[in-house]
């Protein structure tokens, strides 16, 4: 048993972290908002000159074999920083996709361009009425020849507006809430049939919902086997899930130290509000709850390496509950103890509170997940 | 970073475990399973099976009878023995006075006590709080003073916890009223045969009787009863407190009654059904397990830590232990109450030793839920701890 990071982990962690310390200060980020698509080219570029966006490919596909650990150290980073680049978008998940799934031929056309930055992808996978359920999915996929016709409505897709390529569900069998008969496919984001309507998120990121009519796509395109793609699914949306805790703990770590400075500055009666202990106390609750979302975004981590799916995916729900009700407690109280500031636009931790809001409504709600650790029979 | 035991690591658990199965007398852990008191003989005669074993003060140094394990090896010992479960060793001796007096005591004190202490031929209490000083301990009055060759002691002490079992006292006595509050404290022990001691039983909610009043009437203490030096008591006390860190969680407890509330949730019918295909309770008892397991792992990252880098400072990631820990513990005796429903209501008159066999066990349920209140507020109340983590922590 050990929590401490090798020597190249934290190497790693140093570099992410002076990268972000370096461009990423809050007007930066407002600056970056302001770009094509709502995120910065040359910051991504950054990334990429560094190797994080080849980070968890594997050394013969022209990455670094970074794990788990490695993308967690690399999320609570973008996390603390607040950053807009769509890492979770085209590494993590599109990444993931490839690296679970791809044939040779799919991973030579699509991982270098990601790893050196001048691709990302985006994950179609969202639907009208699908909520969290990850098989729950009208989008069709019929056979053509030896390639595939897609119809069907996907929506929030983040990343959709700029993304090269997009990963997409779609049901090649079945009724829609099957669990077999789900295909995963990538589809040219300029493809025919292809129409999108884009729009920023209420956390400054951006998203679409995408109409695809008749996309037509050649047999090329299936990731894994086109009639039982859930158990991939499931697992690249795990990594997601796992990848988004540890973004959280960073956007924790990085409101509670921001609401800490504020309470030992800001004067009232005379005094720094931060010595009055009603106050001391919230602020010591929301260490508790940052600090117990810190051990769960750990055993996530380990979690997404646990051969039994089941279990694999148990401990990530488990996970992803503790993280939603401290990610609920730390970023209410932090508007609370900033007062009346935390109410404004110019104030950095607003915007920490509301990328935790939406990371709680993300791949599973803390209701939706903690049903699942009860229904496998809890966790004990 | 791999949060896997080592293959050395799981094989002592499996050790730990199987000596359990092998030594805890059945009735102690059934009484233990219900909720029951046990008797002082039923806890004197498993500590005794314990340190017969080498294991009855597991964190000392090796030469005062220590074993010398790894801070994970403590770990998984502990969990062992909450989870099976056994009682655990006598804190007062094993935890508290012991290292202080390894520490600090002189030679002669060493060989009088530790022996005694592991062995529990003598029974220790801690004289601490006072009716005016509970959270502010160090506004003690209790007074120590020197004639001749001896101690004269006088005052009140209180919530002293099993002391109708106790045959010694460890005791902060003012001992220079002059100084300022926390520098005129030393720390005395003594027998509680002595002359002038009066116990005097609390009896507490549940209906129990765990804590006590000691008063002291001109109790004569021999000159050589004081641990260090004089007037640095609370510099061992502050020690003391500070050297049982991660015990408090109280992981194994938690998960014991966890397991337990499950299997009778799987025979308590609610609605025509087994109350744990409610779906409503299902997803309580899953978010209470989820937080200890959060809790669990909080806690192996303190331990790791001091592992690492030794047992220096206390440290003040055992605040967040002692506030989850005690709030889980409290949440697994209400979910109790929740699984029993309205057969929490009777209530058995033995229920302090838990001697009446005839009663239904489930009469332990609702005194557990409300013995349990205590744990938020003993060991410095959960505020106290707050207090710690914003100023040790936030620097606020």
């Amino acid at each position: 048993m050990d929590f401490d990071l090798t020597e190249e982990q934290r190497l790693l962690k140093d570099s992410i972290d002076g990268l972000l310390t370096d461009s990423y200060d809050f007007d930066s980020r407002k600056a970056y908002m302001k770009e094509k698509g709502g995120w910065s080219k040359a910051v991504w570029g950054k990334l990429a000159e560094q190797g994080l966006l080849g980070l968890p490919f594997s050394e013969a596909d022209g990455g670094f074999g970074g794990g788990g650990v490695e993308t967690m150290i690399v999320m609570e980073a973008l996390g603390k920083a607040l950053v807009l680049e769509p890492y979770l978008a085209t590494v993590v998940i599109g990444g993931g996709f490839l690296r679970h799934a791809g044939t040779d031929a799919q991973k030579a056309a699509h991982v270098p361009g990601i790893i050196d930055g001048s691709k990302t992808l985006a994950f179609a996978q969202l639907e009208k009425n699908s909520r969290y359920d990850l098989f729950d999915v009208s989008t069709t996929a019929k056979k053509k020849g030896d390639g595939w016709i897609i119809d069907g409505e996907k929506f929030v897709v983040l990343n959709g507006e700029n993304a090269d390529t997009l990963i997409v569900t779609a049901r090649t069998k079945g009724a829609r809430r099957d669990t077999s008969g789900i295909g995963v496919f990538l589809v040219p984001a300029n493809a025919k049939g292809v129409t999108k309507k884009s729009y920023p998120t209420q956390d400054g990121l951006h998203a679409a919902d995408i109409t695809f009519t008749g996309v037509e796509v050649g047999s090329d395109a299936a990731l894994g086997n086109p009639e039982d793609g859930l158990a991939l699914i499931e697992r690249v949306v795990d990594e997601a899930r796992i990848a988004l805790c540890a973004e959280a703990v960073g956007l924790m770590d990085e409101s509670l130290k921001t609401t800490v400075e504020y309470i030992k500055t800001r004067k009232q009666f005379g005094v720094a509000i931060g010595t009055f202990q009603s106050l001391q106390h919230r602020a010591s609750d929301m260490f508790v709850a940052a600090e117990q979302a810190r051990s769960m975004s750990m055993f996530a981590t380990m979690a997404g390496d646990f051969e039994d799916a089941k279990e694999r995916s148990n401990a990530i729900a488990a996970a992803k509950v503790q993280i939603g009700k401290s990610l609920k407690f730390v970023g209410q109280q932090a508007i609370q103890l900033h007062g009346g500031i935390g109410m404004t636009m110019e104030a950095r931790i607003g915007h920490y509170f509301k990328r935790l809001t939406m990371i709680e409504n993300s791949f599973g709600d803390t209701d939706y997940h903690q049903r699942r650790v009860a229904d496998a029979g809890g966790l004990i | 970073m791999d949060l896997a035991f080592t293959k050395e690591e799981q094989a002592f658990r499996e050790e730990v475990r199987s000596f359990f199965r092998d030594n805890v007398p059945p009735d102690t852990r059934r009484k233990l399973v219900e909720g029951r008191h046990l008797s002082k003989d039923e806890m004197v005669t498993w500590w005794r099976i314990l340190n017969k074993k080498g294991w009855g003060v597991t964190h000392w140094p090796k030469e005062y009878g220590g074993t010398g394990w790894s801070a994970v090896q403590h770990y998984i010992f502990n969990e062992e023995l909450q989870a099976y479960p056994a009682p655990q060793p006598l804190a007062f001796g094993v935890s508290m006075v012991g290292p202080v007096i390894y520490t600090f005591g002189s030679e002669a004190q060493k060989k009088q006590y530790l022996p005694r202490i592991a062995n529990v031929d003598d029974w220790w209490c801690q004289g601490f709080s006072e009716p005016g000083s509970g959270s502010d301990l160090a506004s003690l009055r209790t007074k120590a003073e020197r004639k001749g060759d001896k101690w004269i002691i006088n005052g009140q002490k209180t919530w002293t916890t099993l002391a109708q079992h106790a045959d010694m006292i460890f005791c902060l006595c003012r001992t220079d009223s002059n100084a300022k509050k926390q520098m005129g404290i030393s720390f005395i022990v003594f027998s509680m045969k002595s002359k002038g001691v009066t116990v005097r039983p609390i009896q507490t909610i549940d209906g129990g009787h765990e804590v006590n009043e000691v008063f002291f009437d001109n109790v004569e203490v021999p000159i050589e009863n004081l641990i260090g030096e004089e007037n640095k008591g609370w510099d061992y006390a502050k020690f003391l407190l500070g050297n049982e860190r991660t015990g408090i969680a109280r992981v194994g407890v938690s998960k014991e009654r966890l397991r337990r509330i499950r299997d009778l949730a799987g025979k308590v019918e609610s609605a025509g059904k087994p109350i744990i295909q409610d779906a409503a309770f299902r997803e309580k008892l899953a978010a209470c397990e989820i937080e200890l397991k959060a809790l669990e792992l909080t806690q192996l990252r303190v331990v790791a830590d001091e592992g690492k880098h030794g047992k220096g400072k206390p440290n003040p990631a055992s605040s967040v232990l002692k506030i989850k820990g005690s709030e889980i513990q409290q949440t697994t005796t209400e979910l109790l109450m929740e699984v029993i429903g309205p057969f929490a209501a009777p209530y058995d008159v033995h229920g302090d030793d838990g001697s009446n066999e005839a009663m239904d066990w489930t009469a332990q349920i609702a005194p557990s839920y409300f013995n349990n209140r205590k744990v938020s507020i003993y060991g410095g109340s959960n505020e106290i701890q707050r207090n710690i983590i914003a100023k040790a922590v936030l620097g606020l």
